[in-house]
């Protein structure tokens, strides 16, 4: 490799390229969190207007029972929702990979297909299927001349929620998990069949280990999603309105903070700390993973 | 990580065993339930769409029943208050080609710079873009929100492309795919040649990322097209609103007492959103899934 002949331009011409990049990103996403905590430093009284406030809004997060109650249900939504989805998504990429399916590209689109249908309309097919009036639920207690629970009574509402996000992510999932399965080096195949390793061997000892920086990655984004939790209850909220709050999760409720309620301090003070109580969240996840790669 | 790599082939013909292993019945019949669950909601919109507003009520939901009104509710769906049906699915568009199409732009240059070039910061930038794609991006939109309504930017089609302009995670997917698909010898021999670093970019590598670029234009198309909580906070007028505020509000309509009920509209705005989207991924399901089968997985 020859040098560069002017080492000086060179140096900086791979700015060029990566600089509109950083533009867009400081004044869209930078700026946007920078803002979000000014904000979250200071309130606006009715006497005094607009003034410096310390993390006094902080300490009123700390104690805001609507806050901890919507985090409350998005942490129970996490570690129930995000471990079936994933093991879904995980049974049906190893169905996939193991090349006994009938007809397993039809499968393999089929699942996917749900990652492609808007989250409002998803939201709204699941919450009319729900409904007694047209729905689903409706067609069935009277064919059977009885009434199913309501799957938006108190206690099935978060799991009516959960199973229209399963529903809308196991395809994307699947296919994370498949794509890492196709590249499984096929040495180690045909050293299992050397050894007569049976078919549950084969996915215990190779292609689970092989998935697990896939899993790591769809953990972590389920992990978000989970905290994020916005559309699907929002949408269903007009269908619901007794068992859906306005901060039923803490999106809800930063978003009703907002537009109800004017409260825009306070608003981005909720943002930040659900910013940071994911970011924790996925850290913690990510070094415990990596802790166990290395035990 | 998860990332598509062009280099590593898959195995050959997808599979290692030369004798496939025999097809297993109950594993297609197990794999058929999840099928079915996938598919149901989408046949039960395309029953549902074909029913008139007093059929939705009078009739079972899983087949067709009374007139079959397809046609006529399609032509409903755009008529509707004078055809703001087809503005929102103007506006849609609009979001999507500017800010899906220019987050590919600017996350393809921007990754070719991160992987074929040193320069002073690079470091930095590594860290802050890395670590922004595991911030929430639901978490920033009231923020996002905030700063521009002071800047006036709120109730504009801007506050819908510029959010949409960012996206860090296909920076990422393309710096690991220009690392490994544009070769540095080539682009050697074309700086030999005493190409400036862009024609070489334009002339050179623009050509082999664009297997990458289309599954990253593919993955934005879809966060723009069904795009929700952003456009919600940003527009109050429903002149801007994308089809799927405009869809959540025309059920709002209905759900509310003395609004008029226009479930079978909002049915069938349904489906006409999702179709679009649809037939993009099957048509393009020759880069999205060579994409991810040439994939790797690495960390």
């Amino acid at each position: 490799m020859s040098p560069p002949k002017h080492p000086s331009r060179r140096r900086w011409t791979g700015w060029g390229f990566v600089g509109p990049f950083l533009v867009v990103f400081l004044f869209a996403l930078v700026a946007p969190v920078v803002y979000a905590v000014y904000l979250s430093l200071y309130q606006n009284r009715l006497i005094g207007g607009n003034r410096f406030a310390g993390l006094a809004n902080y300490r009123l997060a700390l104690v805001d029972g609507q806050l901890w109650s919507g985090l409350g249900r998005v942490g129970l939504f996490l570690v129930v929702q995000v471990p079936v989805m994933l093991v879904l998504a995980l049974g049906v990429a190893l169905a996939l990979d193991s090349a006994r399916l009938y007809w397993s590209p039809l499968y393999r689109l089929g699942v996917f297909l749900p990652y492609a249908v808007p989250a409002v309309v998803a939201a709204l097919m699941w919450g009319f299927m729900y409904g007694t009036q047209f729905g689903l639920v409706g067609d069935v207690d009277r064919v059977v001349h009885a009434s199913l629970p309501d799957p938006f009574s108190n206690a099935l509402v978060l799991a009516s929620i959960g199973n229209i996000v399963t529903w809308e992510f196991v395809g994307y999932n699947m296919l994370i998990f498949y794509a890492a399965l196709r590249v499984v080096p096929g040495e180690l195949y045909e050293a299992a069949e050397l050894d007569h390793a049976s078919v549950w061997r084969v996915i215990w000892h190779i292609k689970l280990p092989a998935l697990r920086p896939a899993v790591l990655v769809a953990v972590i984004f389920s992990i978000i999603g989970s905290f994020q939790l916005f559309n699907e209850p929002n949408i269903l909220k007009p269908l619901s309105p007794d068992t859906i709050s306005s901060y039923f999760t803490p999106n809800m409720y930063a978003y009703n903070l907002s537009f109800a309620g004017q409260e825009y301090n306070y608003s981005a003070t909720v943002a930040v700390v659900m910013g940071l109580i994911t970011m924790l969240v996925a850290y913690v996840v990510q070094r415990a993973a990596a802790r166990n790669q290395g035990a | 990580m998860t990332v598509l790599t062009p280099a590593k082939p898959a195995r050959p013909g997808g599979r290692w065993n030369p004798r496939r292993p025999r097809r297993s019945k109950s594993l297609t019949a197990v794999m058929t339930l999840g099928l079915i669950y996938a598919l149901l909601p989408l046949f039960w919109l395309l029953v549902n769409a074909s029913k008139t507003q007093a059929s939705l009520f009078s009739t079972q939901g899983l087949w067709f029943g009374g007139h079959f009104a397809l046609f006529d509710n399609i032509r409903a769906t755009f008529a509707y208050d004078h055809g703001v049906f087809l503005r929102w699915f103007g506006n849609t568009l609009l979001y999507v080609v500017v800010g899906a199409g220019g987050a590919t732009v600017l996350a393809t240059v921007a990754g070719y710079g991160l992987a074929k070039f040193s320069f002073p910061g690079k470091r930095v930038v590594f860290a802050v873009v890395l670590g922004a794609v595991t911030v929430p991006g639901t978490a920033l939109a009231v923020p996002t929100f905030l700063m521009f309504s002071k800047l006036g930017l709120t109730n504009t089609p801007w506050a819908i492309i510029i959010p949409s302009l960012v996206n860090p995670f296909g920076l990422y997917l393309m710096w690991i795919y220009a690392r490994d698909a544009v070769p540095n010898e080539l682009l050697e021999a074309a700086r030999v040649d005493g190409a400036r670093e862009w024609r070489a970019f334009f002339s050179i590598a623009l050509r082999l990322l664009r297997p990458g670029m289309v599954t990253v234009l593919l993955f934005s198309v879809v966060g723009v097209w069904n795009n929700y909580f952003l456009p919600l906070i940003m527009l109050s007028q429903p002149d801007w609103y994308p089809l799927t505020v405009g869809l959540n509000q025309w059920n709002a309509q209905s759900s509310t007492v003395g609004g008029q009920a226009i479930y079978n509209l909002v049915i069938t705005g349904s489906l006409l959103t999702v179709v679009p989207i649809v037939i993009a991924f099957l048509f393009m399901q020759r880069y999205w899934q060579s994409g991810l089968a040439a994939g790797s997985v690495k960390q």
